[in-house]
């Protein structure tokens, strides 16, 4: 394959997106500069920032790092996609409420960790929020807010399983 | 003047104006504050929670009534989500990094690869000739750097010396970013290499290589930066500069130090810091027969307007400046700066849009840096404590740009009769420096603050007790700090802190305090328009941008306040140099200086709104009153309207008022074209609490107690996540970032993230954050800014810490293991 432009499906977001692309380019660049969705940031180009995450089915993954080829028949969940519809998912929200940003560039890229962790895992502690944004740079430093909203996320989380009787 | 909205609207009870009268100043005397018709008004004083004080201040005529105190008001001072916050977590905020227009082209920089070399010859004919390559430029002049007093002192070339590894030569645009960094690879630079040196060490040595042939000049710019002028050089060490700008040097140094009953004589060292905002340097330059537009990463709209009509010859008219959001700064980003000057070039030349955004090394080495330091302080002190002397001899290096000071607490911190502090630039062959929040001062008090330690531990007193007596000068500071060390010592456990060294195991735990200080920054021009339309939809406008401080919702919060609404039912339109000219995001300067403005505005499209609704209810206009989303007649029921349905009943189609910043009520410390001062400052008291494992030299800083003022905080959410960024990256600067250069090249070591350590989540230690309401009566808000003093006292919070947690003073920055272990063993 390659060194030639090719044509590849990508399952992005619920939608499948036939993108035209050169085999070397990472899937954060052919999210930006192709399909448009610039949510997604790019920090340091070496995935060390964890600016570019996005989900992988289900799973976070460092765009920047990632050939946009190898993310064929994946299903691939950018910050575009997490809210349904007018709903922010439960993290986005918590972050709004909290403050959890200042210039908002690395914001993308920490709810998409922190939304994955909530989701996979509503018990979680500080720690485990600690871990799991322990990529991530935020220059800013809104640390303490992005910890406050996502164990308040999963604390409502929680209370929602509860409420239903399903709580893990 | 209507007083008839006051109770209810919030504002003091007591706010009824005196017979306006007229300005004035005698000759010979001060300049009156706000020549024109005022007021005398009394206005509450102090700190909310304390006993407040009633002053009477000279007001502008047209300025609204008093706020009451945050507690008695309805958006402002309320901890609201940021405005843009929806924007952000569902990634549609747009930043010059995502900008896309049609047509546009990419661009990569060339940049040196030597340290010091004169260029010889830049071939660019490969890189044209690469598919997709649109147009290539070569620099032929640079900003940001000093430059040489004598334009004869270089052989005339076309090129500019080659001062540091990494300094732009030239750029390419491409239809691909790929193809312009593939061709920015095939521009062939021939260099004469030239001797250099990195270190500031070597840089000040009598046979060190020159960076410049001769003494330069770096006139300051918005952001800071620079130095005076025509101060001799000798080699790489230009200076000193006595600090006249502050009153320096003042008393008699020698006579003072031998009063004194302790002198504290040491030598510290600070590191050079980089900024590291998320989002790179850079922009997106739109070059068109009719004007220029520019898409910025920037703290300053109004600045790189201004710098591209000056280097392009545009009138300001022709150049237009946006900036929807900008992914940090921290005193980096003003002007259009190097890659400016190449993408306005580039996209003359290939009539196209350019977008030339830096990459993370690009980021590190080239656009700004916080200066390295050498200083040798002499504190002397009475038995009692009050200061007799302090006698600071400051060096340090801001790479081939002037402006590595170490700020001016020595000359405005504590009252001292003698002080004199001067200070040297040292050149060296590295990226220039730039502004860097709190410039200077970071660098001063962490040393300054330690040595005060030191006073007190040699007068056996406690670090607070020392504060309490030489911090007296009775400003708003010193009123504030005096309320805060209080404040702070009962949130970090002060009472129970043990003497130095009480830990026997290897690790030691201990407990530190250090003062901050920041100048109040305003930005005299600042204007904000208010508009109504005739649908009720309110609007307010400013140049001025946002990186990160949520200037946007404070602006709604102001003036929603103002008409009785919430701070989402206003547009906030900011980013835009077509508004009116706002501050920079620099300098703690917004809040301070755009929300007087906004208020002051939305305080005249009230009182012209209310004139219409008068009318239009038969009712006298003083007693039109917004509140809650309505308008009407206070006690009167029936003339109650939804604030939708007043706007319509009074018959308006738009309506707009625009106002300034007024200067301070009591006038200004000093002014200078770019910014004026305020009479009192800002800051705070920063404790810390670390652990210092001696076996290893690690430091684990646990617990950090901030207690900040900045007058009347309108957000108290934004307001805490500002501190919380402050103490982070202080604590960054002081345990972790050092930018390397390897001293044979000049190369960065570690221009990344990965390798430029950097706090990340699990250094962060748990933070405390209060924040004081203190109530200055100097202009229509009293709100001052924040963003510095959270970052100035860190540092040297740690490093007190420290001291008492292992009886050794660290006096070397960053507190990484190998500096701790010698440190220990000193």
């Amino acid at each position: 394959m390659g060194p030639s432009e090719l044509t590849v499906e990508l399952f992005v977001n619920g939608r499948m997106m036939s993108v035209r692309l050169d085999p070397a380019m990472t899937l954060a660049e052919v999210l930006r500069d192709h399909l448009g969705l610039t949510g997604t940031k790019i920090g340091c180009d070496r995935g060390a920032c964890s600016a570019c995450t996005v989900w992988l089915d289900g799973d976070v993954v460092a765009s920047c790092m990632t050939l946009a080829l190898d993310a064929r028949s994946r299903n691939i969940t950018t910050i575009e996609g997490l809210a349904h519809g007018e709903t922010l998912h439960p993290v986005q929200q918590a972050f709004v409420d909290h403050d959890a940003m200042q210039c908002g560039f690395c914001t993308p890229g920490m709810v998409m960790s922190c939304a994955a962790l909530v989701d996979r895992k509503p018990g979680c502690t500080l720690d485990d929020v600690k871990a799991a944004v322990s990529g991530h740079l935020c220059r800013c430093g809104a640390y303490p807010n992005i910890f406050k909203a996502t164990l308040a996320a999963a604390g409502a989380a929680r209370t929602r399983d509860t409420s239903r009787g399903d709580g893990r | 003047m209507s007083t008839a909205a006051t109770e209810k609207n919030g504002k003091a009870p007591d706010a009824a104006p005196s017979k306006p009268e007229e300005a004035g100043a005698p000759a010979g005397q001060p300049a009156t504050p706000n020549p024109g018709a005022s007021r005398q008004q009394t206005l509450t004083y102090g700190i909310v929670g304390e006993p407040l004080e009633q002053v009477t201040r000279r007001v502008p005529l047209d300025e609204p009534p008093p706020l009451a105190d945050n507690a008695a008001l309805k958006v402002i001072g309320k901890p609201l989500p940021r405005l843009d916050a929806v924007q952000k977590v569902t990634g549609a905020a747009r930043y010059t990094f995502d900008v896309k227009i049609p047509g546009m082209l990419y661009a990569r920089r060339v940049t040196s690869a030597v340290a010091h070399a004169r260029i010889v010859s830049i071939d660019t004919a490969e890189a044209e000739k690469y598919p997709g390559v649109r147009a290539v430029h070569v620099l032929d002049r640079l900003l940001l750097q000093a430059q040489v007093r004598d334009p004869n002192a270089e052989p005339a070339s076309r090129y500019p010396t080659v001062r540091y590894l990494g300094q732009p030569l030239a750029a390419v645009a491409a239809d691909t970013q790929r193809a312009a960094d593939a061709a920015a690879l095939l521009v062939k630079v021939t260099y004469e290499p030239l001797p250099h040196v990195t270190t500031l060490d070597g840089a000040m040595n009598d046979g060190s290589p020159a960076d410049f042939p001769g003494p330069t000049e770096q006139p300051g710019t918005a952001g800071g930066g620079g130095a005076p002028p025509g101060l001799p050089q000798h080699g790489n060490v230009r200076g000193p500069d006595t600090g006249r700008m502050f009153g320096l040097p003042r008393g008699d140094v020698a006579r003072g130090l031998a009063d004194a009953a302790v002198v504290v004589e040491a030598e510290y060292r600070t590191q050079v810091q980089t900024h590291v905002p998320m989002e790179t340097h850079g922009l997106v330059a739109d070059w068109r027969e009719d004007g220029l537009t520019i898409y910025a990463s920037t703290q300053f709209t109004t600045s790189v307007r201004d710098e591209a009509a000056e280097m392009f010859d545009l009138p300001k008219s022709r150049v237009r400046v946006i900036s929807d959001f900008t992914g940090g700064g921290f005193g980096a980003k003003y002007g259009i700066g190097n890659f400016g000057l190449l993408a306005i070039n580039l996209s003359r030349k290939a009539r196209a849009p350019v977008r030339l955004m830096l990459d993370r090394r690009e980021e590190h080495v080239s656009v700004g840096n916080r200066p390295s330091s050498l200083q040798r302080l002499k504190i002397g002190a009475a038995a009692d404590g009050r200061l007799t002397a302090i006698a600071l001899e400051a060096y340090g290096s801001g790479g081939v740009a002037a402006g590595a000071g170490v700020g001016f607490a020595h000359a405005m911190m504590y009252p001292c009769p003698n002080v004199s502090a001067i200070q040297f630039d040292v050149f060296t062959n590295a990226g220039p420096c730039a502004a860097f929040r709190a410039p200077g001062q970071v660098q001063g008090i962490f040393a300054l603050e330690q040595s005060l330690d030191e006073v007190a531990g040699r007068l056996g007193l406690d670090p607070i007790a020392l504060r309490d007596i030489i911090d007296s000068s009775g400003s708003d500071d010193s009123r504030a700090r005096r309320v805060q060390r209080r404040i702070g010592a009962e949130k970090s456990g002060w009472r129970t802190r043990r003497p130095p060294n009480a830990d026997t195991g290897p690790i030691k735990r201990g407990l530190g305090m250090a003062q901050s200080h920041w100048l109040s920054v305003i930005y005299p021009p600042s204007s904000c328009e208010v508009r109504i339309t005739g649908d009720g939809s309110v609007e307010a406008f400013s140049a001025s941008q946002d990186i990160g401080t949520g200037t946007r919702t404070v602006l709604a919060q102001v003036v929603a306040e103002e008409l009785g609404l919430e701070a989402g039912d206003i547009g906030a339109h900011i980013g835009d140099t077509r508004y009116p000219i706002g501050p920079p995001s620099g300098g703690s300067r917004v809040t301070g200086s755009l929300t007087p403005a906004a208020r002051n505005a939305a305080y005249r499209a009230a009182r012209d709104l209310a004139a219409r609704l008068a009318t239009a209810l038969g009712v006298p206009q003083d007693d039109v009153v917004f509140e809650e989303g309505h308008a009407g007649v206070r006690g009167n029921a029936a003339t109650w309207l939804p604030f939708k349905e007043a706007v319509k009943k009074a018959g308006i189609t738009e309506l707009s008022h625009r106002a300034e910043r007024r200067e301070d009520y009591d006038g200004y410390l000093m002014e200078t074209p770019e910014f004026s001062v305020g009479k009192h400052g800002i800051g705070g008291v920063q404790f810390a609490e670390v652990l210092v494992d001696t076996e290893t030299g690690a430091v684990k800083v646990q617990h950090i107690v901030a207690v900040h003022d900045c007058g009347r905080p309108i957000n108290p959410m934004l307001t805490e996540s500002q501190i919380y960024g402050g103490v982070i990256q202080g604590l960054s600067y002081a345990l972790y970032e050092e930018r390397h250069l390897d001293p044979t090249s000049g190369l960065q070591l570690n221009a990344n993230i990965d390798q430029y350590k950097i706090v990340g989540a699990r250094e962060v230690p748990v933070i405390d954050v209060h924040v004081i309401e203190q109530l200055t009566a100097q202009t229509s808000t009293d709100a001052r800014g924040v963003a510095e003093p959270a970052n100035v006292a860190t540092a040297a919070a740690v490093a007190n810490a420290f001291y008492n947690a292992t009886g050794k003073r660290i006096r070397t920055l960053p507190l990484t293991p190998a500096n701790v272990l010698d440190a220990l063993r000193a």
